[in-house]
């Protein structure tokens, strides 16, 4: 089996008495799309950083690409691309100079007229980096990022602050990056993105992996069972689903009936059969899968934006 | 050739690649960046225009001893526009970004200091012929050593302003650091009042401070055809105050706002006035910058106040090549 490109073993990082990172440990193999999922202060952006060799951990062992980011130095950046939380360019510098700036920095780079297209920023190439909307300034930080056609892309909470439809546009770029075979490690606090993009998560907080596998794994491995929400033609006395097949939990919300089920389609045959015998009639049925955000309460007892 | 030569000679290719590239861009913000443009083109055109006013008044030496006074003032103004400058990128985090590059802190100050160079050298012309023609200053002095002045003195002065770029942590801080420091170069250096009219203790003092070796050296080689071996000490002094400065602020080099100065910081800066505590202590014991100094600002003053007289012998290296304006 090939040695994973990126790999952290018990990674340790404090500043002052705050401990960021706490023994964080965990591997991402080629090609795949790896997201650090936890709240604002969970330690992601320390622990990317440290991957990008931008700060220095206090302890533990960490390789990109068969390299250590602190020791390795060009070496290693030849071979990365990243999308910093912070960061910023000069306000009068023109989109086509940032990226022909940054590609002639590197040894290996791609066509950037090229790369001006594919971010549909071939017709904003000649304007100021501080004329730019958000979306197109991360954008120009994914094209950036992709520069040097890097063999592992660092994205740290690529669409926060962006809206729903610039941050759609984002995902279908990192879809490409999963097309392309590229190795990507993303930090996010949103559910929907780390579901969507990664083929395995990790969650974290207060420092601390505290659960990791693909997000269907990790809402499998929960407790948390599919929401069930029925409305009936007729009411029924309390409780009368509890007992139907895989049912845990069973309450009555407005005259609707919302069941947790660890077993959805047991359940609706059941309840189907259990309707009909008594006469009874289904107006409406709507299923929720538990999501990430359910793993993370059950795991925290808080919401992931608190 | 062997492996590690091969691998340093792509490094230092890499080096002057990403050198070049930065510098074009950096020029590039410069020109687009209405501070600098007026703090580094603006500003010494002021000061230009004013001195051919008031000269235009008053006349006399004046008109002979403004040029090395105003090419001092543009060329020290390198170190107050870089400082603020890499400031300005640390805070904004622009600096980090390009810390995820293939490139060191070395191309990266080193293309601050290209770049301003660049943008310096037409003002610089343009005072010398504004000068040359409406000044009526006939000599064009020693060329070759105005222009090596300029360059180690451009740089120099640039690389003093990316030490305390590193050495402070916000732009409030650098100002207020930047106004001592430049108040220093030009009262007390002899680029703005002539050291000869000094008390003797500042005299003294000044010939601790690089900008006096440059004020003093552009004096002289603006007004004679002055040898480049008289100028010995001037050059050398700002060519090595460039390379201890250049190399303590590489190593003070801070690419994030919140990275703190390392202790370290004040014994490199202490290091970087050694050259000078050197070269002020020889100075002052065996040297004769002071001497040449009086010499050359007296023999403006008795030439201006008679003409008629033959040039007066204001010291051995200088006189034979000594034009006056009439």
């Amino acid at each position: 089996m090939a040695a994973p490109v990126i790999e952290v073993r018990d990674l340790y990082k404090s500043y002052g008495p705050v401990e960021a990172v706490r023994g964080v440990s965990f591997a991402v193999e080629e090609g795949e799309v790896f997201g650090l999922l936890g709240p604002n202060g969970a330690g992601k952006t320390s622990t990317v950083e440290i991957l990008e060799g931008l700060r220095t951990p206090d302890r533990g062992v960490v390789r990109v690409c068969g390299l250590d980011p602190q020791e390795s130095g060009d070496r290693f950046k030849e071979r990365i691309g990243a999308i910093l939380q912070s960061t910023n360019l000069p306000d009068k510098l023109r989109v086509k100079e940032a990226i022909e700036l940054f590609a002639e920095l590197y040894e290996r780079n791609v066509d950037t007229d090229e790369l001006l297209k594919r971010f549909q920023l071939d017709e904003k190439s000649t304007a100021f980096y501080k004329n730019l909307s958000g979306g197109q300034k991360q954008r120009l930080a994914l094209a950036m990022a992709l520069v040097n056609d890097p063999q592992v892309v660092f994205l740290d909470e690529p669409t926060a602050g962006l809206d729903p439809q610039v941050r759609r546009e984002i995902y279908d770029i990192i879809e490409d990056l999963k097309r392309a075979k590229k190795t990507v490690l993303i930090t996010t606090h949103y559910i929907e993105e780390a579901e969507r993009l990664c083929d395995r998560v990790a969650i974290v907080d207060s420092g601390k992996v505290i659960a990791h596998g693909t997000p269907r794994e990790l809402k499998h491995s929960s407790a948390g069972s599919t929401r069930i929400e029925v409305r009936l033609a007729r009411p029924l006395a309390n409780g009368a689903l509890a007992h139907i097949d895989a049912v845990n939990d069973c309450r009555e919300f407005d005259g609707s009936y919302v069941l947790h089920s660890s077993r959805p389609p047991a359940t609706i045959v059941a309840l189907v059969k259990q309707l009909e015998s008594e006469g009874n009639e289904l107006q409406s049925l709507e299923m929720f899968s538990p999501t990430l955000e359910d793993v993370f309460i059950e795991l925290t007892g808080r919401r992931l934006r608190e | 050739m062997t492996a590690p030569r091969a691998a340093n000679e792509t490094r230092r290719a890499k080096a002057i690649t990403a050198t070049w590239s930065l510098t074009k861009v950096r020029m590039l913000l410069a020109m687009r960046n209405r501070t600098f443009f007026f703090f580094s083109l603006m500003m010494p055109m002021l000061f230009l225009v004013g001195a051919v006013v008031f000269i235009g008044r008053h006349g006399g030496f004046l008109s002979e001893y403004v040029l090395g006074a105003l090419l001092t003032v543009t060329v020290m103004g390198s170190f107050w526009g870089l400082s603020v400058q890499l400031v300005t990128f640390r805070e904004q985090g622009i600096l980090r970004r390009f810390r995820l590059a293939p490139i060191g802190a070395g191309p990266l100050l080193a293309s601050s200091i290209l770049s301003n160079y660049v943008i310096t050298l037409p003002t610089l012309l343009v005072e010398i012929l504004v000068c040359r023609w409406v000044l009526h200053i006939h000599n064009w002095g020693n060329p070759w050593a105005i222009f090596l002045l300029i360059t180690f003195g451009s740089a120099a002065f640039s690389s003093f302003g990316l030490i305390v770029a590193s050495v402070t942590n916000t732009m409030q801080e650098t100002q207020l650091i930047n106004q001592l420091i430049w108040l220093a170069f030009l009262f007390l250096s002899g680029a703005t009042v002539p050291l000869s009219e000094m008390p003797l203790w500042i005299r003294r003092a000044a010939l601790f401070m690089p900008a006096t070796y440059l004020a003093a050296g552009l004096e002289t080689s603006t007004t004679s055809r002055v040898n480049l071996v008289d100028l010995g000490t001037d050059v050398l002094g700002l060519a090595v105050a460039l390379w201890v400065a250049f190399e303590i602020s590489r190593r003070l080099f801070r690419w994030e706002p919140e990275a703190k100065v390392p202790r370290r910081a004040k014994l490199w800066v202490v290091v970087a006035m050694v050259p000078f505590f050197v070269f002020g202590t020889y100075e002052n014991l065996y040297g004769g910058l002071l001497d040449r100094i009086d010499q050359t600002l007296n023999f403006h003053s008795i030439a201006a106040k008679h003409p008629e007289r033959p040039a007066p012998q204001a010291h051995a290296e200088i006189p034979p090549q000594l034009s006056f304006p009439r």
